[in-house]
């Protein structure tokens, strides 16, 4: 897709240091969660053998026709929908024409004028308030077909190029937005979002590395000139980009390249097709390709193999019935239901509906949200880093963490301790009493715990002496001995019983 | 509707078609004729009438997400001009990518 001409107002830069406004639009393709492809049974699974998962309709045979998986449009729908966009009436599709050896039928299968859904917005905010929150309006979102993989093995020097037609005809959304953002730290965490809301939606599982989704920058400055015109740069589209990280990088490099050009040759937009440049990652540079076919150079008509679709508002309340909720939605629900931050909240929704429903189950059995927020946040999220595992298999179910964490609240370990117990809980699967009695842990009976403080004061005069004279903060000498004599006293409670035994002296 | 040479070469070259002289003067000619004779449709008001976007009158037809048999690796490939039993092997395409 053609990107529309940057119109956006300049006033929001997002830094007051640069002598312009950066304006970007994204053009993401997004790889449906389908069993099969858009238009015919062949299956999608990653990672087959090559050019085993094909059929005459993917192989662009004479005589075969496609038919339109139900699944995926209804997948692609429950996206736009979540997107806010508007779900058109009746849609089609077009045969999109260009040669490339990866697209065997000469043509993609795609959207042109009227494609299922358009006019939507996504809003970004940054929970460490490092931009303001910005609303992305999107253009449109229409579903193509994917094409094959070509690889060119210049290594050998070999005089041919390889196709694989696995990919060919897999579902795609492709997700165009308005060039509302306004820099490329602001770019990346609404790609974050974009990609937060696909997967919590089950619409696509996002995975850059298998090409599951795959990014496409449009970028260009407008520049504030002393006559009080603005002049805008030529739109530079980026291709290429194979992560979140490489898209910051690559349009803080293009944003300081163009600048640069501007001010050596002062060309505008308009002077120039639009430029397609690719990403460089080990360079950290974007490179001339080709210049973009103006669209009409696609040859777009109408795909007559393939009958409309229209949506009644019923077909289309059912198709989005089973959603599930967002992660704006979910991120306020959690905030006021548990009462904790937007921070926390935002942290948790990040790591995914797995990690939140963990939460929300601990949450629930401890009655304490913050409690929860907290454990989550420290110590198992340290343990899922540490052991590279995903909160799916973690080992330790939120029933047994609870168990700790009651256990901690009622004094019987401390935090450190519980640490300990934690980490043994997760490596062993045992349970925290288990643990804590293998380790030789063992909660300290009232008596015991009083015996032994009596004896600390009856030792330290010269803590005591400190401590009436209004140093209280001396009793922290009185901790390290009671560790010493028994490893297992909360030091939280012996403070404070030594303390009242010393004002009663 | 004029079509100009101009036109069919720039058609011809989307196409991937090399046309020789004397065959652009025949093609523009036969292309005039033709958009010539369609276009006495233009003759009828149509701006009360919604545009077409399918001859058939059908529409929703869909499959269910069900995977069904591929071909095999050598039925898949057994129409190549040339493959390598794994892969199509096409003349070697250097740098970007086509489109997506």
């Amino acid at each position: 897709m053609m990107m529309a001409a940057a119109s956006q107002p300049t006033t929001s830069a997002t830094t007051d240091v640069l002598p312009y406004t950066i304006v970007i639009g994204l053009e993401v393709h997004v790889q449906l969660l389908t069993r099969t492809k858009l238009f015919c049974g062949c299956s999608t699974a990653f990672g087959a053998a090559p050019n085993t998962q094909t059929c005459p309709v993917c192989l662009g045979l004479p005589g075969s026709l496609p038919v339109m998986n139900h699944e995926a449009f209804i997948l692609a729908v429950r996206a736009a929908k979540a997107l806010s966009c508007r779900i058109a009436e009746f849609t089609k599709w077009d045969r999109k024409h260009y040669f490339y050896p990866d697209l065997p039928k000469g043509y993609q299968i795609s959207q042109f004028d009227l494609p299922f859904s358009s006019d939507g917005k996504l809003l970004v905010c940054d929970s460490k308030g490092r931009f303001a929150p910005r609303t992305v309006g999107i253009v449109r979102v229409h579903l193509e077909e994917d094409a094959g993989k070509s690889i060119h093995d210049e290594s050998t020097g070999c005089a041919d190029s390889r196709i694989d037609l696995n990919r060919t005809g897999v579902p795609l959304m492709e997700i165009v937005t308005q060039p509302d953002l306004r820099s490329p730290q602001e770019a990346r965490a609404w790609l974050n979002e974009l990609k937060l809301l696909l997967v919590y939606l089950k619409v696509s599982d996002c995975n850059m590395q298998e090409g599951s989704l795959r990014v496409d920058a449009n970028i260009n400055l407008h520049i504030p000139l002393p006559d009080g015109r603005i002049a805008k740069t030529p739109i530079v589209e980026i291709k290429n980009v194979n992560s979140f990280r490489s898209v910051e990088r690559a349009l803080l490099y293009e944003a300081s390249r163009q600048w640069d050009e501007f001010n050596h040759t002062h060309a505008e937009i308009g002077s120039s097709p639009k430029q397609t440049r690719g990403w460089d990652d080990p360079a950290g540079v974007t490179r001339a390709q080709r210049h973009k076919e103006e669209s009409s150079d696609y040859r777009y008509f109408p795909e007559p193999d393939l009958v409309p679709v229209t949506v009644s508002e019923t077909e289309l309340s059912l198709m989005t019935s089973a959603q599930g909720e967002t992660p704006a939605l979910l991120r306020s629900r959690l905030e006021s239901q548990w009462s904790i931050s937007a921070y926390d909240a935002d942290v948790l929704v990040n790591q995914g509906i797995a990690f939140v429903g963990y939460f929300e189950r601990l949450a629930t059995i401890l009655s304490d949200g913050k409690s929860a927020s907290n454990w989550m946040q420290q110590d198992v999220m340290r343990m899922l880093n540490e052991n590279t595992v995903a909160i799916e298999s973690f080992p330790v179910r939120a029933e047994g963490l609870a168990a700790l964490i009651a256990q901690v609240s009622s004094g019987a370990f401390d935090t450190s301790r519980a640490r300990d117990i934690f980490s043994e809980m997760v490596k062993t699967g045992r349970s925290a009493a288990e643990v804590a009695a293998s380790m030789g842990i063992a909660d300290v009976g009232d008596d015991e715990l009083m015996s032994l403080c009596r004896e600390l004061v009856a030792c330290n005069p010269k803590i005591v002496a400190d401590v009436k004279g209004g140093k209280e903060q001396a009793a922290a000498g009185l901790l390290g001995q009671a560790k010493k004599k028994n490893p297992n006293v909360n030091p939280g409670k012996v403070r404070q019983l030594c303390l009242e035994l010393i004002r009663a002296m | 509707m004029a079509i100009t040479r101009s036109d069919v070469a720039k058609v011809a070259s989307l196409a991937r078609l090399e046309l020789s002289n004397v065959e652009l003067d025949t093609m523009t000619r036969d292309l005039q004729g033709i958009v010539g004779f369609i276009s006495s449709l233009d003759e009828l008001d149509t701006s009360g009438v919604e545009p077409l976007a399918h001859p058939l009158g059908t529409q929703n037809v869909f499959r269910e997400d069900i995977p069904t048999d591929s071909l095999s690796l050598s039925e898949a490939l057994q129409s190549a001009p040339r493959h390598d039993g794994k892969y199509f092997l096409v003349p070697a395409v250097l740098g970007e990518t086509g489109s997506a």
